[in-house]
């Protein structure tokens, strides 16, 4: 089933920012709870804008935000001091964004991993810089898959992110990121890949038709869960019909249901 | 201009092979090749920028029309003199350190090249040091720096501050740009300029040194 992680709870939001600032519960509380009416899997917790603010910030959204909903947090942070005290308070096992190749990065983030019983979110970026070809995903996210099963994590735990690239400035960069996914999915059977997939439309108009459109075809190969807006009705029809076309819906049920209960179709 | 030249016109449409035919055969009519770069091309960039700030034209045509100056410009610089080739400014520039992030600062480098100033591009991940090196050995007029991640906003900070500290600010400007980066930002960190997207900056660049 494909996992939606919501990703509006995002300090850099000028709204969001304004709302943790004033410390509004109400206004984080309603997006949660539509957020999680929508369909998202996990709900994504980032309070890293408001710089010398993000501990403190952190710790009320996770308290508000675990109020208004069920569902497991994804909990966004590049520092593991963060990170640390947010799975202390985190009462569903969660999603951690994440790691990466980098080496400032990695080590920290290895040793925070290391028996921490959650699900992770790892990005093809190494000190190198962006990925330039389809292989250099692949083989960054193989290294990455390699060194967290090494402290214990199951692939089924691990979210691979490709890390999409603007077509404006490369039109091969749609067709790379596709293909790694295809590899992923294939030769690393049992890992999941996500990511945001907005960078595609960089630099064009009318990027939410691109978005949409791209979207399908990741699932088509394979792309299994993405960090997106679950309030957006027009991408979430995508990833349910494209999951289904996919072939990862049992007898279509998920799509039939989503009609009926009015969130596919006018 | 009562009329668009026709060399800015098809530099505007990206038309790479048909400006080179437009260059030569302006050269061979007697027009100075300074003039035809600066009336014609470079002043085309300019309004090329303007269009992508605006959003009336987008990253692949900006990118076709760079190309096409390119081409021009290759033709043109065996027929400029010496002190024609002078370019508009010296720009050193690239991403502050711990961020990999290079596709805006390409397009700022792009433009800004495109707009006749010399660019000296230091890349992506540049500690502060490296800028402060860079500046005394090249002694540019701007300082363009970029950040595209909110952890990495801090280091435009502390790179600016390392510049003043050392002693190398002095006439130099400072022009910031990345995603999350805004003007507030800038006043906050006390640099020269901020600006939005690539055809912005160019503009920025010139009325700095105006």
């Amino acid at each position: 089933m494909f996992t939606v992680i919501g990703e509006r709870i995002n300090t850099t939001l000028k709204k969001v920012q304004a709302a943790v600032a004033a410390r509004d519960g109400d206004y984080i509380r309603d997006d949660v709870i539509k957020q999680t009416a929508a369909g998202a899997t996990y709900i994504d917790v980032n309070a890293g804008a408001r710089i010398g603010h993000e501990e403190e910030d952190m710790r009320w959204l996770l308290e508000v935000v675990q109020g208004a909903t069920e569902l497991p947090l994804c909990l966004d942070s590049p520092d593991p001091s963060i990170l640390e005290m947010a799975y202390g308070l985190v009462e569903k096992r969660p999603m951690v964004n994440s790691i990466s190749l980098e080496k400032d990065r990695f080590e920290p983030m290895i040793d925070y991993l290391k028996g921490k019983d959650c699900r992770i979110v790892a990005l093809c970026m190494d000190d190198s810089g962006m990925p330039k070809t389809a292989d250099d995903i692949t083989s960054r996210a193989k290294t990455l898959i390699a060194e967290l099963e090494n402290i214990g994590f199951k692939r089924d735990d691990i979210f691979i992110d490709p890390l999409v690239q603007p077509i404006s400035v490369d039109i091969g960069n749609g067709q790379m990121v596709m293909s790694a996914v295809r590899t992923i999915m294939t030769e690393m059977e049992g890992v999941h890949t996500t990511g945001g997939l907005s960078n595609i439309s960089y630099g064009l108009p009318q990027r939410r038709v691109i978005n949409r459109c791209f979207l399908a075809m990741m699932v088509a190969h394979g792309f299994d869960s993405a960090i997106m807006d679950p309030l957006d009705r027009e991408a979430m029809e995508v990833v349910l019909t494209a999951d289904m076309i996919a072939g990862n819906d049992d007898y279509c049920m998920r799509f039939i249901k989503a009609t009926r209960s009015g969130a596919i179709g006018s | 201009m009562a009329e668009m030249n026709k060399i800015t016109q098809t530099l505007m449409e990206g038309d790479g092979a048909n400006l080179v035919t437009l260059v030569s055969e302006a050269l061979e009519q007697g027009r100075a090749a300074a003039d035809i770069l600066n009336n014609d091309l470079i002043a085309g960039m300019d309004l090329i920028g303007e269009k992508m700030g605006s959003g009336e034209m987008f990253i692949p045509e900006v990118l076709m029309t760079a190309h096409a100056m390119g081409m021009a410009v290759e033709i043109l610089k065996p027929h400029l003199g010496d002190d024609e080739t002078s370019s508009a400014g010296k720009i050193v520039i690239g991403t502050v350190k711990g961020d990999l992030h290079d596709i805006g600062k390409n397009l700022v480098v792009m433009m800004l090249e495109s707009a006749g100033f010399e660019v000296i591009d230091l890349g992506v991940d540049v500690e502060p040091e490296i800028f402060v090196e860079a500046i005394k050995k090249n002694k540019p007029d701007i300082l363009g720096l970029s950040a595209l991640l909110t952890t990495t906003m801090p280091m435009l900070k502390k790179t600016v501050e390392l510049v003043i500290s050392a002693g190398v600010k002095n006439g130099l400007k400072i022009m910031i740009g990345g995603a999350p980066v805004s003007q507030a930002f800038a006043d906050e960190i006390g640099v020269d300029g901020y600006a939005p997207d690539a055809g912005s900056a160019s503009k920025l660049a010139k009325a700095m040194l105006a």
